[in-house]
C-alpha cells in the first residue's frame, strides 16, 4: 500500500485529569472519504482539531503526507477546515471569504480572481460573489465555507458535522453533493459526524469511537454487516442480540448455544471480533422474517407479536421469543398481498444460521 | 387594561420631565435677554453666545477638557482592549480577581480616588499639571471601557479566528482582518464613553488641577459671580448640544456594526 496522507500513531490527549483521546491508531489514505463517527461526547472534534493543529497531542505522533506535524501550527498544515459553525466572516462578501486564504498566501490578484470564480462555480453559487454573507441561507453558508477551503487545494479537508445545521432535505441533498464534489477534487475528506447514516451513505471508510477509542475502522459494508462488537453492532443500524455461549470449536465451527434458538453449529469466520469473550449472538431485523401460510425458512420459530409500529412501506414488529424476556424486532417490507399482524397474534418467525453474528 | 396603560403613559411622562426638565432650562435661559437667571422671560438674545467666543480662560479650560478627554479616551480604549481580550480569551491564574481589582475604580467613590492620586503624585514630587487629571481619568474610565470591549470580544465566534488560522492567516493579521473589523462598533462606543465621562469629570479634576482648569472646575469657578450665570447657561448649551451628536454618531456606528454583521438588532439608543 501507498503511504497513508494522515498517519497518527498512540496518539493520547488530556484535557486535565479527563482523558478526551486515548491510543489512536490510524491510517487514512490518499483520495479517501474518511468519516469519524461516534456518539457525542466520544472525542471526534478533539480528533479533528488534533489533525487540523488546534490541539497539542498529549503523547503519540502525527503525520501528514509522511511529515511529523510536531510544532507545525495551523496556518502552516495542508490541512483546511469546515466547521461546524461555517465561521463565515460576517463583514466580507462571499467572494472576499473565498479569496481569503488566497490572500494570505500572497497570490498575484488575477490569479487569485480566477481561482475564486472557479471555486464559485464549482459550489454553485454563480452569481452570488457580492453577496453580504449574513444574507444567505444554511445551504449557501455551507457552500462558502467548503469553496473557501477548496479553493486552497489542501491536501485534507476536514469537516466537523458540516451538515448538522441544516434541514433533512437539504442535507440529503448536500450528501450527495459533498460526495460528488469529492470525486471531483480527489482531495482526502476526513468528516466528522454523529449520524450513522450520513457516515454509511458517504465514506469509503469509518471509525467508530466510542470514549475516546477507536472501536473499529471499516467500510460500510463491513461495519454494518460484519460489526466486530456488541456497541458496535448496536450502535450501526438496529440489531437484536440474545445470549450465546461457546460450548466447543472444531476446525473453522463452533457448537453455540444460544438463547431461545437452541445449540447451533456456526462457522468461525462469523465471530466478526474473534473468539475472546464472546457472549452474545447479533441478528439483524431484516435478517428475519414473519412466515406467512405457506412460506418456509431454513428455520424458524414461534413468537408472539407485542407491538406493531407501521411506516407504509415497511412495518416493524416487536415479538416475543420463548425463553427471552425483552422482544426482539423483526422489519418486513409491506410488499403486495402481504398482511400486517396485530399485537398478540402468533407469528412463525424464520432465520438462517448464516445471518447471526457471534459478538462480544 | 385601559387604565393600566394611562398610569404607564404619565408614568413614563413624569419620568421623562424629570429627567430633561432642568437640561431644556439651559437653552431657555441661555437665550434669555436678562443677566437674572428667572422667570418670566425677558427676550431673545444671542449675546451670551458672543460673551462664549471673546472668553480667553474659557478658551484655555475648553482646550485643556478636550485633550484630557481624547487622550483619556485613546489610552483607556487601548488598555481596555487589551484587558478584554486577555479575558475572554485566555484562561490564566487569577484571572478572576485581577479583572475584579481593574473594575474596582468603577465603584470607587471618586473623592477617594481623587485624593489618594494627590498624595501619591505630591508625595513622588511630580507636578500636578494636564497628565495628572488625565492619569486619574485613564483610571475612572478604563473599567467601563473594559466593560463595553469585553461584551464585543465576548460576541465574537471563536472559530472565526480558527478558521482564518487555518486558512493559513497569522495571528497578527488575524487581528487585523477579522477580530478588528468585528469588534470595531464597541472600540468607537468605548472611545465614545471615556471622552464623555472625561469631559465632564470635576471631582478628580478638582483635586489634581495645578494651576490648569478643566471646563467643569472653570464652570463652577464662575458660579461665584451670579453676572456670569447666563454666559454659562449658554456654554451648558453648547456641552449639551456636543454631547447629542455624540451620542447620535455613536449610534450610527453601532447601527452599521450590526448591519455589517447581520446581527439582531436590540437595544440601542434611538
Ligand atoms: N477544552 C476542553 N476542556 C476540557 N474538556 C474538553 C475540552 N474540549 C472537549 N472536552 C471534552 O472532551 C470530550 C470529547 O469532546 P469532543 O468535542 O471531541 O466530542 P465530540 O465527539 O465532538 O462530541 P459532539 O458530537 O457532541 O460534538 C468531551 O467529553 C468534552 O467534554
Ligand atoms: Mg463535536
Amino acid at each position: 500500500m501507498t503511504q497513508p496522507i494522515i498517519r497518527l500513531s498512540g496518539l493520547d490527549k488530556f484535557y486535565g485529569e479527563f482523558q478526551a483521546l486515548s491510543q489512536i491508531d490510524l491510517d487514512i489514505q490518499t483520495g479517501e472519504f474518511f468519516s469519524l463517527l461516534g456518539p457525542s461526547g466520544c472525542g471526534k472534534t478533539t480528533l479533528l482539531r488534533a489533525i487540523a493543529g488546534f490541539e497539542t497531542l498529549s503523547s503519540g505522533s502525527l503525520h501528514i503526507d509522511g511529515v511529523s506535524m510536531e510544532g507545525v501550527p495551523a496556518n502552516k498544515r495542508p490541512t483546511n477546515m469546515v466547521f461546524q459553525s461555517y465561521a463565515i466572516f460576517p463583514h466580507m462578501s462571499v467572494a472576499e471569504n473565498i479569496a481569503y486564504g488566497l490572500k494570505a498566501r500572497k497570490l498575484p490578484k488575477a490569479e487569485i480572481k480566477a481561482s475564486v470564480a472557479e471555486a464559485i462555480n464549482m459550489v454553485g453559487l454563480e452569481g452570488f460573489d457580492d453577496r453580504a454573507s449574513h444574507a444567505l441561507s444554511g445551504g449557501q453558508r455551507q457552500r462558502v465555507a467548503l469553496a473557501r477551503a477548496l479553493v486552497l487545494k489542501p491536501r485534507v479537508l476536514l469537516l466537523d458535522e458540516p451538515l448538522s445545521a441544516l434541514d433533512k432535505k437539504l442535507r440529503e441533498q448536500m450528501q450527495s453533493e459533498l460526495r460528488r464534489l469529492q470525486r471531483a477534487v480527489g482531495i482526502t475528506f476526513v468528516l466528522v459526524t454523529h449520524d450513522q447514516e450520513e457516515a454509511l451513505t458517504m465514506s469509503d471508510r469509518i471509525a467508530v469511537m466510542f470514549d475516546g477509542k477507536i472501536e473499529q475502522v471499516a467500510s460500510p459494508q463491513i461495519l454494518y454487516g460484519k460489526p466486530s462488537t456488541r456497541k458496535v453492532a448496536a450502535f450501526i443500524g438496529m440489531m437484536n442480540f440474545l445470549d450465546a455461549k461457546v460450548l466447543t470449536t472444531s476446525g473453522d465451527n463452533l457448537e453455540v448455544e444460544v438463547q431461545s434458538l437452541g445449540k447451533l453449529t456456526l462457522p468461525l469466520e462469523q465471530a466478526t471480533g474473534g473468539l475472546d469473550g464472546c457472549n452474545s449472538v447479533g441478528v439483524r431485523p431484516e435478517m428475519l422474517t414473519i412466515l406467512m401460510g405457506s412460506q418456509t425458512s431454513e428455520r424458524e420459530i414461534e413468537a408472539e407479536v407485542t407491538e406493531v409500529y407501521y411506516y407504509g412501506d415497511m412495518t416493524y414488529y416487536d415479538v416475543k421469543l420463548p425463553a427471552k424476556e425483552d422482544p426482539i424486532t423483526v422489519t418486513m417490507r409491506n410488499t403486495a398481498g402481504r398482511e400486517v399482524l396485530e399485537v398478540g397474534a402468533k407469528a412463525r418467525v424464520g432465520w438462517s444460521t448464516s445471518s447471526l453474528l457471534l459478538l462480544k | 387594561m385601559r387604565g393600566k396603560i394611562g398610569f404607564f403613559k404619565w408614568f413614563i411622562g413624569f419620568f421623562l420631565l424629570f429627567l430633561y426638565g432642568p437640561a431644556i432650562l439651559l437653552p431657555v435661559f441661555a437665550f434669555n435677554a436678562s443677566s437674572i437667571v428667572s422667570f418670566p422671560l425677558s427676550g431673545f438674545t444671542t449675546e451670551w453666545f458672543s460673551v462664549l467666543l471673546t472668553n480667553g480662560t474659557l478658551h484655555v479650560a475648553a482646550r485643556n477638557s478636550l485633550l484630557i478627554a481624547v487622550t483619556t479616551a485613546i489610552f483607556s480604549t487601548l488598555l481596555a482592549v487589551l484587558a478584554a481580550r486577555a479575558s475572554t480569551r485566555f484562561s490564566f491564574f487569577g484571572r478572576r480577581s485581577i479583572m475584579g481589582f481593574v473594575m474596582l475604580p468603577m465603584v470607587l467613590p471618586e473623592i477617594i480616588i481623587g485624593v489618594s492620586l494627590l498624595v501619591v503624585i505630591i508625595q513622588m514630587g511630580f507636578e500636578l499639571s494636564l497628565w495628572s487629571i488625565t492619569m486619574g481619568h485613564i483610571l475612572i474610565c478604563t473599567p467601563f471601557c473594559i466593560a463595553i470591549l469585553s461584551s464585543a470580544f465576548m460576541n465574537l465566534d471563536k472559530s472565526l479566528e480558527e478558521a482564518s488560522f487555518d486558512l493559513g492567516q497569522t495571528r497578527w493579521n488575524t487581528f487585523w482582518l477579522v477580530i478588528f473589523p468585528l469588534v470595531m462598533p464597541g472600540i468607537v462606543a468605548s472611545l465614545l464613553i471615556a471622552f464623555t465621562i472625561s469631559l465632564d469629570e470635576f471631582i478628580i479634576a478638582f483635586f489634581l488641577a495645578g494651576t490648569e482648569p478643566t471646563l467643569p472646575v472653570y464652570i463652577w469657578g464662575q458660579l461665584r459671580f451670579p453676572a456670569k450665570l447666563p454666559g454659562l447657561m449658554a456654554l451648558g448649551t453648547v456641552l449639551l448640544l456636543v454631547s447629542i451628536g455624540l451620542l447620535l454618531i455613536a449610534d450610527f456606528f453601532r447601527r452599521r456594526g450590526i448591519r455589517k454583521t447581520g446581527i439582531e438588532n436590540t437595544g440601542g439608543f434611538l
